[in-house]
Parts: C-alpha cells; structure tokens; sequence
C-alpha cells in the first residue's frame, strides 16, 4: 500500500504534468496565433481575389465591410461578412459570407460574390464536411462544380430553375451526391434574393466596424 | 524485459507488428482518410511525427512517473503533443494544415499512440523508443498510403491526384492518370472500400508471411510444411 507521503508526491506529479502540458499549449498558442491569424487573412484575401479580381477594385477589402445578420436568406443566426469592392468610390461588386445550413453533414460555409447588377462573379466553398469522393466535389480543388454559378443570377436562370436538375432545375447534381448541391443552390439563390432586398443599402451603409481581423 | 536490437524494433514496426496490418489499430483514421493516396500520407506524416515525439517525451519521464498515474500523464502528453503541432502546423504549414486540419485532432484518438507509450516507450531507453516510434509511425504510414493509393486507382483511376496540395505546384507533375476515361468505382471510394481494401492487404500480407515461412521451412525441415500452414 501507498503511503500518504507517497501518494501525494504522486499526486504532485501528474499536477506537475497537467501544469507543464498546459503551459506548453498556452505558450504555443501565444507564440503562433498572430502568425495563424495572418495566414487566414491572407487565406481569405485569396479567397477574395478568387471572387473579385484585385484591378476591378480600389479600396481595402478588409476595411469597407459590413455584418448583416438575416438567418432566413443566409443561413445562419450569427452575422455573416459582407467585403465590400468599390472603384473610385463606385460600388463594384461584394462578397458575403453565407452558410447552406441544409449540408449532408452539417454547414457548409460559403462566399458568395456578387456584381453590382446582381450577376455572380462566382461562388466558393469555404468550409464543408461532406463526403469525400461524392459530396466534396463542391470544393473547387475537387471538380469543376463550384463553376456553374459563374454568372448567373436571379433573370437568369428564372428562379424556378434555381435547383438542381433532379428537382426541375438547370444545375448538375454531383455523381451520388445530391443533398450537398442542393443545399448550395438553395443557399446561392436566397444570397441573391437577399442581394435584391439590400442591394443598394449594402452599398450605401457606411464600414461598419473594423473588426480584429479587418486590421491590414 | 529483454532489450530488443535496433533491427528487431525496425522489423517490429514496419512489418513483423504492422499497426495497420497486423496490430490492427488505429483503425478509425486508418478506414476514414485513405480516400486517396496523397490524404494517407499527410495522415502517415502527422502520425509519425506524433508518434516520435511522444515516444521520446515518454520515455524521458518514464523515471519519474508512477505507475498508478502513468495513463493519465500518457494522455496529457499525446494532447498536448499533438495540439502543438496542430498549431505549428496551422502557423508555419498553413496550407498543408487545411488539408490535414481536421484529420490532426482524430491523431489523439488514435490507440497506436499511447499503445506504444505503454508497451514499449515507458520500458526502455530514449533511442530506442525514438526508433520504435519512427518504425511504427513509418509502417502505419506506408499501409495508409498503400491503402489510398489502391482506392484511388480503382475508385478514380489515378494515383497521387491533388499532389500539388502538399508539394506546391511541383506537386502537379506527380500526378499520374493510370486510366484514361475511367468512369470511376465508387464503392472503392466509399466507406466499404476501405474495409475491402484493408481486408485485401492484409490477405496480401499473410499470403507472402506464409509462402516465406514454408521457403524457410522447406530448407531445414519438409515435415514442418503442414505445422506451419
């Protein structure tokens, strides 16, 4: 049997490791987190270009944003980034942030750029947790997908035809994977019709607030 | 407990004591990431290099903790490991990490790791457990690339496919498209695959273990043939 002086150096000692092991997570965690934070800006900004072209715009991205915060249309309860694009002082086109809520495992997180006349530059998966081989074909690295939203909008195609071709619309479905496209038309579509409602405000409003993350 | 030799432990790991073939474990990021050959050697990678470090930290302190909390302080230091890589990853790799982001935390769950940290790294010396950390790491790594590699040709038909994620653009040229207009073999991709897969390989292993041991068996004794098989 243990004796108490044994048991409490024992107990001393895994306290010992649970305070070293913390420290070093902690530490580490200070040491890199602006070099991480600085990786997803500069992840974001190439994002960004993917959507905005860097000579169509003028301002700074990170500094003329907004929140908007609309869980029907965006998919989500928590504010979503709008980046705004202007050209000496003219609004060009945006980027938000949206979430298709609807994935076939879980969110899958969005950016979604639109041309001041309502046209999409384009859309891109930001995070997903789809299956791979079948539902991950929405990740640009993947397939080609992502790309049928190259220019479309709500005139074109009609919105009756904003699904995917097995529910009566334009868009390709993925080989077995239908739920995940789905969710993203769906959320591509209500993007636009929330473009449509705010349009001009989205522009109007003045920067809302830089953010930590706004910082350049 | 004997101290086994340098080559012994390199054997163990890589072959004789398979983690994927032959202990079986770690099944869980085994079966889940070899969707393709490139995902299992970022798995392989990020295992080994979790491997190695805990197997060394372990057996530096294996002096200095008692056996009563010795599980506990086994599953500190594995967290603690691998969320320091996953943030150094995450700082310094950055784009590797969002390749392999979400596979580094499941590292943790995996049982090789503190599987080794108590049968083998809390006994011995720290070069040895370095080395039996490496050999286990490197031999669970070869199997997830082997596994990968096998369902991305039969699912996709090629092999290496998204190199450049890990490489940069070099990383293109390693992609090879081994059949040209391959339809695709879903089944291969999908979670059955990589039961059938793993099933095939370790077929594949038992057949040359057998074929080897009747080689041997044959020189030195015929009768054994029947014992052996």
């Amino acid at each position: 049997m243990l004796s108490y002086r044994k048991s409490a150096i024992t107990a001393l000692v895994l306290f010992l490791f649970a305070v070293t092991g913390t420290a070093l997570v902690a530490l580490t965690y200070e040491g890199t987190r602006e070099r991480i934070a600085a990786n997803e800006r500069e992840n974001l900004l190439r994002k960004l270009h993917l959507l905005i072209a860097p000579d169509r715009y003028d301002n700074n991205l990170f500094m003329d944003t907004l929140q908007a915060r609309d869980e029907k249309l965006l998919g989500t309860p928590e504010p979503v980034m709008i980046y705004r694009a202007r050209r000496e002082g003219n609004p060009v086109a945006l980027v938000m942030a949206p979430v298709a809520p609807d994935g076939y495992s879980g969110s899958i997180k969005l950016l979604v750029g639109i041309n001041v006349d309502g046209t999409l530059t384009g859309v891109r998966v930001i995070s997903h947790h789809e299956t791979p081989g079948l539902g991950d074909g929405i990740d640009e690295e993947r397939s080609d997908w992502i790309y049928l939203f190259n220019g479309k909008s709500l005139e074109y195609p009609p919105q009756q035809y904003w699904d995917v071709k097995r529910d009566g619309g334009i868009f390709d479905q993925l080989t077995g994977a239908t739920i995940t496209p789905r969710a993203i038309v769906k959320a591509v579509r209500k993007s636009l019709l929330y473009y449509r409602q705010h349009g001009d405000d989205l522009f109007a409003a003045g920067p809302e607030s830089e953010t930590p993350r706004g910082k350049q | 407990m004997n101290d086994p030799s340098y080559s012994q432990i390199l054997k163990d790991g890589l072959w004789n004591n398979n983690t994927g073939l032959v202990q079986l474990l770690g099944l869980c990021p085994l079966l889940a990431v070899t969707t393709s050959a490139i995902n299992g050697l970022g798995m392989g990678l990020a295992t080994t290099l979790t491997l190695v470090a805990s197997s060394v930290i372990i057996s530096m302190i294996r002096n200095v903790v008692r056996p009563e909390v010795r599980i506990p302080v086994f599953v500190l230091v594995i967290a603690s490991v691998v969320t320091v890589i996953e943030l150094g990853m995450n700082a310094w790799f950055h784009d590797l990490y969002k390749i392999l982001g979400i596979f580094i935390p499941l590292i943790v769950t995996n049982c090789v790791i503190i599987g080794r940290a108590e049968s083998f790294a809390s006994k011995q010396r720290v070069d040895r457990a370095f080395l039996d950390g490496l050999a286990m790491g490197v031999g669970f790594l070869l199997v997830l690339v082997a596994l990968g590699g096998l369902r991305e040709l039969i699912g996709k038909g090629t092999l290496f496919a998204q190199a450049n994620l890990m490489f940069g653009e070099a990383g293109k040229a390693l992609t090879l498209t081994l059949l040209e207009d391959y339809r695709g073999f879903l089944l291969a991709i999908l979670p059955p695959g990589a039961f059938l897969g793993l099933g095939l390989l370790i077929a594949g292993m038992n057949v040359i273990n057998a074929r080897r041991s009747r080689r041997a068996a044959a020189t030195v004794l015929p009768v054994a043939r029947a014992a052996e098989t």
